[in-house]
């Protein structure tokens, strides 16, 4: 099949270019597949984004996060997440050997790829993922239509 | 004081070490280390591994601390947008310091590990006199 077709008449411009696009991102993720989208946003913390039937999932790796330490907002499609990650002091007469942990704050804006019902929204942390369970509202949610014998 | 802002760094996969037996990735947890007079701890960071699921490992002073996850999706779901992986967690520390062995105490809270490893009775500090003589 030809990438790109030249018709007359009613050949539309923008249409092709669409049509081009949309090829273009389905061979993208026939051959790399989801790691195409990695690190794009480069803000902490990076975010895994899922779907099912009927939620979309937003999940990060917050290890040692506690609930109180979140703060998490819907706003117009956008997942707002802020945060602090704390690492308590220890005593004072300690010496370090290595030190690779990182604390302090956090403020991700994620681009949600579906419409959620802001009312329907579930926020749980365990094991040091946080895992934010977004409902489709009816609208959005595939549905199966039956053909119907005439 | 000002605000620090956490700046995201990549997970860093773990060497290759022989071939496992359960597929996928594996990666080094960001690990704190310290020693206190008494003992040597270790905090490490392990996102997705619940507290049963990790082994501690010591022998002639070579430590292993591996984690496994559990699936990091449910079982309908597809994912959308990937900008971390998700794998098992293994690192190895070779210990300068002689360990007792019989108190070792770990603890697993939220994704964080928390190992004490007590120092043998000859690995303390002492002091030293200085005799005026």
């Amino acid at each position: 099949m030809p990438i790109f077709t030249f018709r007359e008449p009613g050949w539309d411009l923008f249409r092709e270019m669409e049509r081009l696009q949309r090829r273009m991102s389905r061979l993208y993720e026939e051959t790399l597949g989801p790691a195409l989208s990695r690190w794009r946003a480069g803000v902490y913390p990076p975010v895994n984004i899922s779907e099912d039937h009927d939620h979309v999932y937003v999940r990060a790796e917050l290890p040692g996060i506690t609930p109180e330490d979140l703060e998490i907002t819907i706003h117009e499609g956008n997942l707002i997440l802020r945060g602090e990650r704390r690492i308590p002091a220890e005593e004072k007469d300690v010496n370090f050997h290595r030190r690779e942990r990182e604390s302090g704050f956090f403020r991700r804006v994620v681009r949600l790829p579906e419409a959620v019902d802001p009312a329907k929204v579930e926020a749980y942390a365990k094991d040091g993922i946080l895992t934010i369970k977004m409902a489709k509202p009816e609208e959005v949610k595939p549905r199966k239509i039956q053909v119907q014998t005439a | 004081m000002p605000e620090k802002e956490i700046q995201p760094k990549a997970k860093e996969e773990a060497p290759a070490k022989g071939e496992r037996v359960r597929s996928g990735r594996v990666f080094l947890p960001a690990v704190d280390i310290f020693e206190t007079p008494e003992a040597l701890v270790l905090v490490a960071d392990m996102p997705g591994v619940p507290s049963d699921k990790i082994i501690v490992d010591l022998r002639n002073n070579h430590l292993t601390i591996t984690g496994e996850i559990n699936p990091p999706l449910g079982e309908k779901e597809t994912l959308l947008v990937q900008e971390f992986y998700t794998g098992d967690f293994q690192r190895d520390f070779q210990l300068g310091t002689l360990i007792d062995q019989d108190h070792i105490a770990a603890t697993m809270k939220d994704g964080v590990l928390r190992l004490t490893l007590p120092k043998a009775a000859q690995a303390k500090p002492r002091k030293i006199e200085v005799k005026v003589g």
